[in-house]
């Protein structure tokens, strides 16, 4: 085997966090309050402000050689974007080494530094020299980012009036026009229709044909299963498995980390998005039993704490895919409560899923609780649980009553269809 | 194998630094191009705003020295005078009040794209560098006007205005490496911008300060410590010529100290700069 171009050594992260403490930069006026308390009370000053450390990245080494297209996966918090910081060289790690043989790019964001009163002319420039172009590079590739992104008659508009879409493929056309030895890419392909994603995927796919090296975060398994000959498999700071590509998604998909039940919500803000008015305090996932049979109700049991005085409490929730986390089913919003509610409240409720609609296998759950707006798009996250908790159907019955082969189901849901009026001539 | 090899560990001072700012150099003329056509996009006056300003400001401090009878030597018009003294002064207040925000303006880079963060203060003042060229214009309208005629020392000029650059360059790379951790900053440049004003020979001359018999040494040595006294003075001595003489003493300081804070302000936003990402 060559030399690895890129070789991570014992690599670690540490943050501190500090609770109590909201905002992410110091005042000055904090340092010094600090210092003055310090003055007066010999003790630390525990339990008003508590630090923790936080190991983002834990020992993590690994080795990939030249032309490899890695993917990088994991659960949220997993560690993955703090690895691709680190490998961009944006933040410091705490320990541990990283050599790199050959000229690396990052993507780790579409369009970032974009200008929105520059022009989509100037704008690629602007781009262009901030991924690490050179000027004469993207003068080169100029016709092709622009023919790329479809934007020929927008040149010269502002980017401001662009519409989204062409925004982002904008963007996206700059960055695939880069010619690294190393292209680092997280979780782009988010963006843009499903016409434009596959798109980006050929280009990619293209680019690594050309014997360059891609890294690759996403939670996007289907674009991981196309594009990568390899994967690492990240887990609380740390490689859990790396090999080739399908064995490592297997062991992903299959892991039993499935939690089913946890009283510990509160203070876990890694998964979590949303404002924080209200927020998940418990959820319990068939009363705690890791396998659900397909064919009985499925019962959540959700107890939610009230922080701050809210005019209404809604509750949604849906059922993802697991190779993709995107939405599979199609729920309303349910009223918890549709009066005011006082911060200092705790609510519990029950939510029953009936069955018999899903087949075996393994379905993250979104879990949301908000305000509803009049419209979808108005409506006001308190808190959101993404893909924390899994449904995860086993069943022991066979074929003969099932209807299908329980280790190996043939889609997602099932439907119970009649056939009428055969006729045979 | 490959020439181009990249060791990222914690805490190494990263050799190649000064190499890499030269590789980045692209990136530190498009970042001061995007900051020039941004500047004024949607104003109906545009670049006339570089010129409007430090008029203002001539206008008004000249008329506040006209009003307290600050000295000013024979055969210089009052208006060219302190015209000699606004221009390096609004150079200074402005690249060092961008410089110290430029990192905080830019997080969205620091956080997404390696790249030398020197890169980013040092376009902002390089396009302050422009605004003063183009605002220079002012003092030579109005040498024509009063029909002043400067002597060969004039030539000197260039390296006062690079004095200029240092102190702003070193000072607002100082206060932008702190305002990544502690956003107090942001409130406390204006201040210094505004004192400063004042504090700094614009309306007076330095020699006002330094013969004034009720001013204690003390006070003297003080004044000079404004490292942007050194800046202005020297201005004055190569428009002025003949006319006015350097006080040696407290123009050394304030090179000297214009020079520290170069070094000082390099040191700390090297030091501070492998956590811009995290902090910020």
């Amino acid at each position: 085997m060559s030399e690895p171009i890129i070789k991570v050594e014992h690599l670690s992260k540490k943050y501190i966090l500090r609770h109590e403490n909201a905002e992410r930069y110091t005042a000055l006026r904090d340092v010094i309050t600090n210092k003055v308390k310090g003055v007066f009370n010999s003790k630390p000053s525990g339990g008003q402000q508590s630090k923790e450390e936080f190991w983002a990245l834990n020992d993590v080494s690994f080795e990939i050689q030249q032309g490899e297209r890695v993917g990088i996966i994991g659960r949220n918090g997993a560690g993955k974007s703090t690895l691709l910081k680190i490998l961009s060289r944006i933040v410091a790690p705490t320990k541990g080494r990283i050599t790199i043989d050959g000229r690396a790019a990052s993507l780790l964001e579409v369009g970032t530094g974009f200008h929105p009163e520059l022009s989509g002319r100037e704008n690629i420039f602007l781009n262009g020299s901030i991924l690490g172009m050179s000027k004469k590079e993207i003068e080169r590739k100029f016709d092709e980012i622009v023919a790329f992104a479809e934007v020929e008659r927008f040149l010269d508009t502002p980017v401001k009036r662009y519409s989204s879409g062409m925004y982002v493929r904008l963007a996206f056309a700059v960055a695939a026009h880069l010619e690294p030895d190393i292209l680092i890419v997280d979780e782009v392909l988010a963006v843009g229709d499903a016409e434009f994603q596959k798109k980006c995927l050929g280009k990619m796919q293209q680019v690594s044909g050309e014997g360059r090296t891609v890294i690759f975060v996403s939670h996007n398994m289907a674009a991981v299963k196309q594009l990568c000959n390899r994967a690492i498999l990240l887990k609380s700071g740390a490689v859990v498995e790396a090999g080739e590509t399908n064995t490592v998604l297997r062991t992903y998909l299959s892991e039993p980390t499935t939690i089913s039940s946890t009283t510990n919500l509160l203070n876990d803000y890694k998964t979590r998005r949303g404002h924080g008015e209200v927020r998940f305090a418990e959820v319990t996932v068939n009363d705690g039993d890791f396998s659900i049979d397909p064919t009985s109700d499925v019962k959540i049991k959700l107890s939610v704490e009230v922080f701050q005085d809210v005019p209404s409490i809604y509750f949604m929730f849906s059922v993802l895919g697991s190779s993709d986390n995107l939405p599979i089913t199609n729920c309303p919003l349910l009223p918890i409560s549709e009066t005011a509610v006082k911060a200092g409240a705790k609510i519990s409720f029950e939510l029953v899923i009936p069955g018999g609609i899903f087949r075996t296998g393994f379905f993250p759950l979104y879990l949301w609780i908000g305000k509803k707006g009049e419209l979808a798009a108005e409506n006001y996250h308190y808190d959101c649980i993404d893909s924390l908790f899994n449904l995860n159907f086993i069943s022991t019955k066979d074929k003969s009553i099932l209807g299908y082969e329980p280790l190996n189901p043939n889609g997602l849901i099932n439907i119970d269809y009649t056939i009428l009026n055969t006729r045979v001539k | 194998m490959s020439k181009h090899r990249i060791v990222i560990e914690p805490d190494t001072i990263n050799s190649n630094y000064w190499k890499d700012l030269w590789n980045f150099r692209g990136l530190f003329y498009f970042l001061a191009w995007r900051d020039i056509l941004v500047r004024y996009k949607q104003t109906a006056i545009g670049i006339l705003w570089s010129l409007l300003r430090p008029m203002l400001t001539i206008t008004v401090m000249a008329f506040i020295g006209w009003l307290f009878k600050s000295n000013i030597p024979d055969g210089i018009p009052r208006l060219v005078f302190v015209a000699a003294a606004t221009l390096p002064w609004t150079f200074f207040s402005s690249s060092f009040s961008e410089a110290s925000n430029s990192l905080v303006a830019n997080s969205n880079l620091l956080t997404k794209v390696y790249f030398p963060r020197l890169i980013v203060p040092a376009s902002t003042v390089i396009v302050c560098v422009i605004d003063f060229f183009i605002s220079f214009a002012i003092l030579i309208v109005l040498m024509v006007f009063c029909r002043y005629t400067p002597d060969i020392r004039i030539l000197f000029l260039p390296l006062f205005l690079l004095l200029a650059l240092v102190t702003s360059m070193g000072t607002g790379l100082y206060i932008a490496a702190l305002n990544v951790k502690y956003r107090d900053f942001r409130y406390v440049v204006p201040f210094i911008v505004q004192f400063g004003l004042y504090a700094s020979p614009i309306a007076f001359s330095s020699n006002d300060i330094y013969s004034n018999e009720h001013i204690p040494a003390v006070l003297k040595i003080m004044y000079s410590l404004n490292p942007m006294v050194g800046v202005i003075d020297g201005f004055r001595w190569c428009i002025f010529g003949g006319n006015i003489s350097l006080n040696m003493q407290g123009f050394i300081i304030s090179i000297g100290i214009s020079i520290l804070f170069l070094f000082f302000g390099v040191w700390y936003f090297r030091r501070m700069e492998k956590s811009f990402a995290d902090v910020i």
